[in-house]
């Protein structure tokens, strides 16, 4: 049957069925179905969240300045942006300030993650997507070496270092011990790189693995430990001494040249490392233009990282806020998180119950009551799918809309926004980097334009570190130690009643907090995140979300081997708060691809 | 910088791995809690509260030449069953076959870790069969708080055929990451945990029913 949906989208699902459970290099647990027609082409796509998860289970009763730390613990990679937006959203509730070095501190935080995440995923989660790393085992050294010194100066491209890279993937291979390279689709024809490129690639791959140690460790600095950095309500958790010379305790200058020394090699490494690789790999994938989805029509950002602390105009952020919709790039909307008529989270086709499932409630007054129930079409059995019924409820992810609009969140809704604004720091990268793949702007709409906004990202991140970084040491030598605010620590000093919200750009798009706080304890929590955003499932007028949206029209070189589908699913860096991992020895196949 | 670690093999780090806010899945953290709160060691022990933290425990592995690991682990045995597995088993065990919802799970950092060369020569991984995950927000099911003590019995004994001792510790426990945030200590978690009137605790049937049997799960059989 084919219908329209109300945001511009055919989608037929007459053609045979492919099933993907669960997608795996994500962290947390995703399936999705397709449709394909003859032509092995996707004409309709059906995203499901199949973990159930609830911060009010945790929250309800407990002290609002502990939820910064049971935040930390849903996911294993954005911890800190979690535990950031949970005391953004406690501090709004409360009216509490708090001092500039805080802020800095917090945003060299969250840049941080921001470069780390990206680094991460684009080598060790999504570059498997591009890179046949079989084929590297082809390549000849010399000529790899030739490649890498034709597009930057990192100085690791000499002959022997790639043979010593190329000895030590075929070790690695012969030994049967894939480990992280398990589950690839090698040999498909698909990837398009020639052997060198891949084989650079993988160099670069061992390279970001080992480098990414350096990153984090401005996190220990700062957070105190990694994993699971310290946070605090009403700043952060360090105390300040440059007279100090211990090496426990106080920050002190040494600790503060040791971060600045990273974010040199943070920048060098994205600069010269990351950004060559996306534009080598990108020049081999020009015709693949798939996988815009939304991007072009519905994008939204909360915005982040404010210059000055305490300043929540749009004006402060250097990450920019604002909603795009039906494709008018002139018209930035402005975005207000607490007005119960912009942000609304539907159920109808989510495995939750509302009095009344035609109508969306804002997370201040969100409910979280489950009902599982599969639809009149599903195929299986409740604790064995085999097919989905999207015409009823579907997933474990609620369907969150602006505005009543599906949105697309993330690095590439940041940088449309930016784009569209006319800011020259996003303009201009966008803009060169298309040039110098003689691509139009439209090519920006597509999974790889989505892969190259995080990298352009990155690099933005990166710099703007070393922007809050040197902010931060003048205002110490200047005299400002200052990193918390107490005044408003008792709880005797709060309001009986007092409700809040906090807001970051997570490596993945837009992430909101909501809490209601009474007499003292939490209420009630309500976490959007962003792949609530791009993994939402269908909503009452029949909008698909931006995964469902990405993955049309693209075609599939082979039905069982979908690549294709990874590569877009991947291109958003999906998380679903990843919430148990027992392993066990009797398990079967890691992912199930049926073709029916 | 930190000056390059040079390849000793003395150097121990004992992991604990898991979500402690799904009951017996916090047991590897749990484990690393208690012992952190009552026992010091000399500079070549290191305790770590891993969380589910995947892919960013690479960077934890470099220069160590014993890694002890306490987890929840799907054996196929009755609830609360300890079972030890060491070095080269420890990867196939890890590696082979399912990790259920952890994508970037820990069967990948050791093979990232070989990769880079940092694989630690001597792995013990101490696991429990868990009785209960089926509990979001919940904490350790009796059969498998019960084996935290035997857990650390081991953990102890292959340190001491290495030649470590353990340092009694007073009030003030001395590592700092191998301590959840004092809200999330066991204690506090368990008496702060809303009632199941107002909360919902269940999981997802459908992805715990993948959870093959011998891992009790209410309503997942």
């Amino acid at each position: 049957m084919t219908v329209t949906t109300p945001n511009g989208f055919t989608l037929d699902n007459s053609g045979k069925r492919v099933v993907v459970d669960p997608v795996t290099r994500i962290e947390g647990h995703l399936r999705v179905e397709v449709n394909l027609d003859e032509n092995n082409v996707i004409r309709n796509a059906v995203s499901t969240g199949t973990m159930w998860r609830g911060l009010e289970v945790i929250l309800r009763g407990r002290d609002p300045r502990d939820a910064w730390a049971f935040t930390e613990r849903i996911c294993g990679v954005c911890t800190g942006t979690h535990a950031l937006t949970s005391v953004r959203a406690v501090e709004d509730a409360l009216g509490i300030d708090i001092p500039e070095n805080a802020n800095s501190i917090r945003n060299l935080m969250q840049l941080t993650l921001q470069a780390h995440d990206h680094l991460v995923h684009f080598y060790h989660l999504h570059a498997l997507d591009w890179v046949d790393v079989v084929s590297a085992l082809k390549a000849d050294p010399k000529a790899t070496s030739e490649l890498a010194q034709s597009i930057s100066p990192w100085p690791l491209s000499s002959p022997g270092y790639f043979r010593d890279i190329k000895a030590r993937l075929t070790r690695f291979v012969e030994s049967g011990q894939l480990g992280p390279f398990m589950n690839g689709y090698w040999g498909s024809p698909a990837y398009k790189l020639p052997p060198e490129a891949n084989l650079m690639a993988v160099a670069h791959y061992l390279e970001a693995l080992d480098f990414q140690k350096e990153i984090v460790k401005i996190h220990t600095v700062y957070g105190g430990k990694n994993p699971h950095p310290n946070w605090l309500v009403g700043g952060m958790p360090c105390t300040i001494n440059v007279h100090d010379t211990g090496a426990v305790g106080a920050i002190n200058m040494e600790r503060l040249n040791l971060v600045s020394s990273i974010i040199d090699q943070t920048i060098a490494f994205i600069d010269q490392v990351y950004l060559p690789d996306l534009k080598a790999i990108a020049s081999f994938y020009k015709d693949w233009t798939y996988g815009g989805g939304l991007s072009s029509q519905s994008v939204l950002s909360y915005g982040d990282i404010p210059e000055h602390a305490n300043d929540d105009s749009d004006a402060n952020l250097l990450l920019p806020r604002g909603a795009i919709i039906n494709g008018d790039l002139n018209t930035i909307h402005p975005v207000d998180v607490r007005d119960p008529e912009q942000i609304q989270e539907f159920v109808d086709h989510s495995w939750f119950r509302y009095a009344d499932e035609s109508k969306g409630l804002h997370p201040w007054d969100g409910v979280t009551e489950p009902n599982f129930v599969l639809g009149p079409n599903a195929k299986g059995s409740k604790t064995y799918i085999e097919a989905i019924d999207e015409n009823a409820k579907y997933s474990w992810i609620k369907a969150p809309r602006w505005r009543g609009h599906a949105m697309e969140v993330g690095p590439l809704a940041r940088w449309v926004i930016g784009y569209a604004q006319g800011r020259p720091e996003f303009k201009e990268p966008v803009d060169k980097l298309l040039t110098d793949l003689g691509l139009p702007l439209t090519a920006l709409f597509s999974t790889l334009g989505r892969t190259a906004a995080r990298g352009l990202e990155a690099s933005w991140a990166a710099h703007q570190m070393r922007h809050f970084q040197d902010k931060l040491v003048a205002n110490i030598k200047a005299g400002d130690t200052a990193t918390a605010n107490t005044r408003k620590w008792e709880p005797r000093t709060w309001p009986r009643r007092a409700r809040g919200v906090g807001t970051t750009e997570a490596p993945r798009g837009a992430l909101g907090h909501w809490v209601s706080i009474e007499r003292g304890k939490i209420d009630n929590y309500q976490a959007v995140v962003p792949t609530t955003w791009n993994g939402s499932p269908r909503d009452p007028q029949g909008n698909i979300g931006a995964y469902e949206a990405a993955l049309l029209n693209t075609p599939l070189a082979k039905a069982e081997e979908p690549l294709e589908i990874l590569r877009t699913l991947h291109s958003f860096d999906p998380c679903l708060a990843c919430s148990t991992h027992v392993i066990s020895p009797d398990g079967s196949p890691l992912t199930e691809i049926r073709v029916r | 910088m930190t000056p390059a670690a040079a390849p000793s093999n003395d150097r121990v780090l004992i992991l604990g791995i898991g979500n402690l806010l799904w009951a017996d899945e916090g047991f590897g953290v749990r484990c690393i809690e208690t012992l952190g709160a009552r026992h010091a060691f000399d500079d070549r022990v290191r305790l770590l509260d891993g969380g589910t933290q995947g892919i960013y425990l690479v960077n934890q592995l470099e220069g160590v030449g014993h890694l002890i690991i306490f987890d929840a682990i799907d054996y196929g045995l009755p609830p609360g069953t300890l079972k030890v597995v060491r070095d080269g088993d420890v990867p196939r065990f890890l590696g082979a076959k399912k990790m259920s919802l952890h994508q970037v799970g820990f069967q990948d950092v050791l093979a990232m870790a070989d990769l880079l060369g940092a694989l630690p020569p001597r792995l013990l991984l101490i696991g429990v069969q868990p009785e209960r995950l089926e509990d979001y927000g919940g904490s350790l099911s009796p059969a498998v708080k019960a084996m935290i003590e035997p857990a650390l019995l081991e953990a102890l004994s292959y340190l001491a055929a290495q030649g470590i001792q353990p340092i009694a510790v007073g009030a003030e426990p001395p590592f700092d990451s191998a301590h959840p945030h004092p809200a999330l200590a066991l204690t506090a978690y368990e008496h702060g945990r809303p009632s199941p009137t107002i909360a919902w605790r269940h999981g997802d049937a459908r992805v715990l029913a993948m959870i093959p049997a011998g891992c009790q799960s209410p309503g997942a059989r």
